[in-house]
């Protein structure tokens, strides 16, 4: 990004503007589309402005974890796809790849928005495995939020099929029914630019930000996960506005998510 | 070794811990410096059970040449732990909790280091956990901030670190293993006191927003705590330098 873009980002800032003229606590526009891939168990495809994800969701039989058998299991992993961004590059996964995974997890994980005792078919021997993978297809900024929003979506679109053992068997009993969600954790970012907050970062304020902080509200208004990123901080007082701004943008994003997911 | 039992109680009727700790106590923390001979700078850190070894090398030439910065020095940070650090034996391959972790440590790191002044350059903080308990990535910051200032490269200040955590409902400070594991919430914070900012911030489990507050301002005293610590620890290794050099008997000038 050149010097002058730069500036005039930062610059626009300090004046309580942004590049594409929202408010520092706006989101860009936010489009949310369910069940656009027949073959898996649920997905979503989010815009979050020119931002652009796609979830799937898989579920799958398989072995529970030692310690927990009575628990279904729950992967999360986030994928930048080369074809997203001049930035991304083919091969194992970046830390920022690996970040952004852990962060959309840890929402959906802390605030136990997947009801894993629901997927237990014969306890400690087989359960069922939900697979969230969220594809970035275009990257202009915000993926924690955009990704997160996705994987929620398509949780929430998610259709099971009812299993049994029959002898050693897992076999499909027949029907199916919505994948049970005991929460809906919503993640959102801030960026600092020079002293100031805001909301929801675009590409071009992300490359010139100097602190990156996302909270994950709950739909209890309760934090369930956090994350600072970048290479300078936030003053406890930031931190403290940053939180309860949060707690209000997540249930505003929240309605639209899963007004979405209903179709 | 087999995992210990979960434990009744977090907090027994007369408010402690398990490990007989306040709500507000830390655990035993002893801090090390200049420790190992071929690096630039090291540390270690006993914090509970944790046990974590740090040695800084650099400012020296970017390698790949690549990955060097024409006006500042690239940090680089590895924190990894050893395969029979924990209950069960970890793969010492990195796993994904090892590689987030490492982003973030160089994260809080990165804002008091004067990296402009070695530009093309590379700054390596390697950070061994040899034996982990609760907050080791806390202990990790503490004792790296200590390393780097140990390798005499310029600082603006050091970072101190501390996790609180909520057991029981209750905000607590500085978890142990066990209390992390069973408990509500996890909270680790870094702070650079005279600066007044928190440069780590990670959290998973379930706070209410004034909990929240709570916990954060108790990690920033407790970082306070520790930061003073680190200066004491900085300081007699310098005194002990003067001690020696004071007592070495002048050598005999032959003419």
């Amino acid at each position: 990004m050149a010097k002058l873009e730069q500036k005039t980002v930062v610059d626009l800032v300090t004046k309580g503007k942004r590049i594409d003229e929202r408010g520092l606590e706006s989101y860009r526009p936010i489009q949310i589309q369910v069940g656009l891939i027949e073959k898996a168990n649920g997905s979503a495809q989010v815009f979050l402005g020119k931002s652009k994800v796609l979830a799937g969701i898989k579920v799958e039989t398989g072995e529970p974890f030692p310690d927990t058998p009575e628990e279904g299991v729950l992967t999360v992993n986030v994928e930048l796809v080369p074809l997203a961004s001049p930035s991304f590059e083919m091969g194992p996964p970046s830390e920022a790849a690996i970040e952004l995974s852990r962060v959309v997890d840890r929402g959906i994980r802390e605030s136990k928005a997947v009801d894993l005792k629901s997927l237990v078919i014969q306890k400690g021997k087989k359960v069922q495995v939900v697979y969230v993978d969220v594809y970035v297809l275009d990257h202009d900024g915000n993926l924690i939020d955009a990704a997160s929003m996705a994987a929620l979506a398509a949780l929430a679109n998610s259709k099971v099929a009812k299993m049994e053992m029959k002898g050693d068997e897992v076999i499909a009993k027949g029907g199916q029914h919505q994948l049970p969600l005991n929460n809906h954790p919503v993640a959102v970012t801030f960026a600092k630019i020079d002293k100031t907050i805001v909301v929801d970062p675009s590409l071009e304020e992300e490359q010139v930000m100097s602190a990156r902080l996302t909270v994950t509200i709950d739909k209890n208004g309760h934090l369930c996960a956090m994350q600072k990123g970048g290479l300078y901080g936030f003053t406890p007082d930031e931190l403290k506005r940053a939180v309860h701004l949060a707690v209000a943008k997540a249930a505003e994003n929240r309605a639209k998510i899963m007004a979405a997911a209903k179709g | 070794m087999p995992e210990p039992k979960q434990p009744e109680k977090l907090i027994d009727e007369k408010g402690l811990r398990i490990d007989g700790r306040r709500l507000d106590q830390l655990r035993p923390l002893k801090l090390e410096v200049g420790l190992l001979d071929k690096a630039d700078g090291s540390a270690y850190i006993e914090q509970g059970k944790n046990k974590i070894l740090v040695a800084v090398y650099g400012p020296r030439e970017a390698h790949p040449k690549h990955i060097a910065m024409p006006e500042r020095a690239v940090i680089r940070c590895r924190y990894h732990m050893a395969p029979f650090s924990v209950d069960e034996r970890k793969s010492p391959a990195p796993s994904r909790r090892e590689m987030e972790l490492s982003k973030v440590i160089r994260e809080s790191l990165e804002p008091v280091v004067l990296t402009d002044l070695y530009p093309r350059t590379t700054i390596d903080v390697f950070i061994e956990v040899l034996q982990s308990d609760g907050g080791s990535r806390c202990a990790g910051i503490t004792a790296a901030s200590l390393a780097l200032a140990d390798a005499g490269i310029p600082m603006k200040e050091l970072v101190a670190a501390c996790a609180v955590g909520k057991i029981q409902g209750k905000m607590a400070l500085d978890l142990s293993d066990a209390e992390d594991k069973y408990g509500d919430a996890d909270l680790p914070v870094a702070l650079v006191p005279n600066m007044g900012l928190v440069t780590l911030l990670q959290m998973d489990g379930n706070l209410t927003t004034a909990e929240f507050e709570q916990g954060l301002s108790m990690a920033m005293e407790a970082c306070k705590t520790i930061h003073s610590m680190q200066r004491e620890t900085l300081k007699k290794k310098y005194a002990t330098i003067k001690d020696a050099v004071e007592e070495r008997e002048e050598p005999e000038i032959v003419a």
